[in-house]
């Protein structure tokens, strides 16, 4: 997919119009996420009960191509066992670096699949992977993300 | 005067003109000349300058020194003793921060710097005064991106001992009162540094006339290969100064214990020197002149004018540092509504339009404007109305790729 026809029908409907980016109420993890070099900054929030996050939304600001993603990964982790989330994560990372290609494992990301032409633009690789790079971090080393 | 369009045909990358180039300010083109010049080099006098006896090593030290010449002589230095050859601006400003700053300035000192400088001029003076217990005190500019008068004479005191000050804004492109702020500096006995990385690509510049201690220059910006640049400074500043790298072509005499070091400028030149690139500035330089900084100019103020024309056309654009295009020395800084500069950067390129977009190597001053990042377009002499045009065109149809209507 050529860049213009990605924001076009991908990108920029959740960028206009986030689902997710809001303040949940009582957080069991919250952490900010930054690329310094371009300025994209958020702050992911997620309420998990017995290993299933139940709840989740982002802050932030930032280019589209990042504010979309962590929108689209909200949706995507709801409802997911952790560990689920994670795994989830290093698929996006592996199919956003080039190295993850097979299908099967692609369609398991469902919309955010939608992003896999970002591995043909390596000056957005980061903000593509920023909201999963954040949350793989949460889930991962939780006391860095206790309020 | 010759026409900037004579000029572009010396630029092979330039040639297809399938790619509009409008980010001059980060680094230039090289014309055939400059490229030429290094391959001659290689090809007729490659061999270690400064320390050879024989007809190859002489012939590389002739050409290094003839460098230096034109390069004193092209920013109106006494001697090319004050002529010292660094890899950039960075460089040559950590030069001056490592062996004048940490030496001289003490407790309870101020270094003054202002919220406009590039990185390259701001953390080697937080390094300084962290180190020293000094105050790092900064400059703020007005709506129009000057200094005043009001504002530098009430934070240049007797404490002051180090003024560290950009040439021109690589964010607002203006011109900053050098001259009037180094006059009053050293009044109160302070030493002025000037970056002249987005200067001396488009103005003469005489550091005398600028009355500037020190001044830093690199050589991409001005045609040059990447990886040469020129710190000028005041022969008895450097004649007091220690060593900033030590090694090879910087000694006297060396025992076990101690050594004694070279006159200048090769004190402060370690190491094989870049004498390839060297002969690439001076080409560079060369070609500057022959083009004229009249020439240069006029076409820069001729592009930033319509340039700005354009942008004030569009609502949704916000420009930023002076309505005058003639203060923007090239460079026009800009947003977006509701268009990250990252995105509208990504978008021009898939319509082969190179800008930057980012924090401008500038944060605070990203900060001071309330900007977390811009656009930031730059043109140089070879740029061509034309690509004016059709930069404009398609920075209009930019927000309708990003999901707002036509």
């Amino acid at each position: 997919m050529e860049l213009k026809q990605l924001y076009r029908e991908i990108v920029n409907e959740h960028n206009l119009h986030p689902v997710h980016k809001k303040v949940i109420e009582n957080p069991d993890l919250v952490l900010r996420g930054v690329n310094p070099s371009c300025g994209d900054d958020i702050t992911l929030s997620l309420k998990i009960k017995d290993g299933v996050i139940e709840d989740g939304g982002y802050e932030g600001s930032g280019c589209a191509i990042s504010q979309a993603s962590v929108d689209m990964m909200v949706d995507q982790i709801i409802g997911k066992k952790t560990d689920e989330a994670v795994k989830l994560a290093e698929t996006f990372m592996g199919m956003i670096k080039g190295e993850v290609t097979d299908e099967e494992s692609i369609e398991s990301l469902d919309e955010a699949a939608a992003l896999q032409d970002v591995a043909h633009m390596p000056a957005r690789v980061k903000c593509a992977v920023l909201g999963w790079r954040t949350m793989k971090e949460m889930i991962e080393n939780p006391e860095k993300a206790k309020e | 005067m010759s026409a900037p369009s004579d000029f572009r045909k010396d630029f092979e990358i330039l040639k297809s003109g399938e790619y509009i180039y409008f980010d001059n300010a980060a680094t230039s083109q090289r014309p055939r000349q400059v490229l030429e010049a290094v391959t001659n080099f290689y090809n007729t006098a490659n061999a270690n300058p400064l320390r050879g006896l024989y007809d190859w090593s002489m012939a590389a030290t002739d050409a290094y020194e003839s460098a230096r010449k034109t390069v004193a002589d092209f920013i109106g230095a006494d001697s090319t003793e004050e002529i010292i050859f660094t890899r950039n601006t960075t460089e040559s400003l950590n030069l001056v921060a490592y062996s004048y700053g940490l030496e001289n300035v003490h407790e309870g000192d101020e270094i003054v710097i202002t919220v406009m400088e590039h990185h390259s001029n701001m953390l080697p003076w937080q390094m300084v005064a962290k180190k020293n217990g000094a105050k790092l005190i900064y400059l703020e500019p007005d709506e129009e991106g000057v200094i005043s008068r009001e504002e530098y004479t009430s934070k240049i005191t007797d404490k002051t001992k180090i003024v560290a000050i950009g040439h021109v804004s690589n964010v607002f492109g203006v011109t900053n009162p050098v001259k009037e702020i180094a006059e009053y500096a050293h009044s109160k006995g302070a030493v002025v540094v000037v970056d002249g990385a987005q200067s001396a690509p488009h103005m003469a510049i005489d550091v005398k006339e600028l009355e500037c201690d020190f001044f830093a220059l690199s050589g991409h910006k001005m045609l040059a290969p990447m990886g040469i640049g020129a710190l000028y400074g005041r022969r008895d500043l450097l004649d007091n100064m220690q060593p900033f790298l030590r090694g090879g072509e910087m000694i006297e005499y060396v025992t076990r214990e101690d050594a004694t070091y070279a006159e200048l400028p090769h004190k402060f030149e370690a190491g094989t020197v870049n004498a390839g690139d060297a002969v690439g500035l001076e080409a560079a330089i060369k070609y500057i002149k022959n083009v004229g900084f009249e020439t240069i100019e006029a076409q820069e103020i001729k592009l930033t004018t319509l340039l700005m024309e354009g942008l004030a056309k569009m609502p949704y654009i916000k420009v930023y540092g002076s309505k005058d295009p003639k203060k923007h020395c090239g460079i026009v800084t800009f947003t977006m509504d509701g268009v990250h500069p990252h995105d509208l950067a990504s978008v021009l390129n898939d319509d082969k339009v190179c800008i930057r977009a980012g924090h401008h190597c500038a944060q605070p001053l990203m900060q001071f404007i309330g900007a977390g990042s811009t656009a930031r377009a730059s043109v140089y002499f070879y740029n061509t109305e034309d690509e004016v045009k059709q930069f404009l065109d398609r920075l209009s149809k930019v927000r309708e790729v990003m999901g707002y209507g036509a």
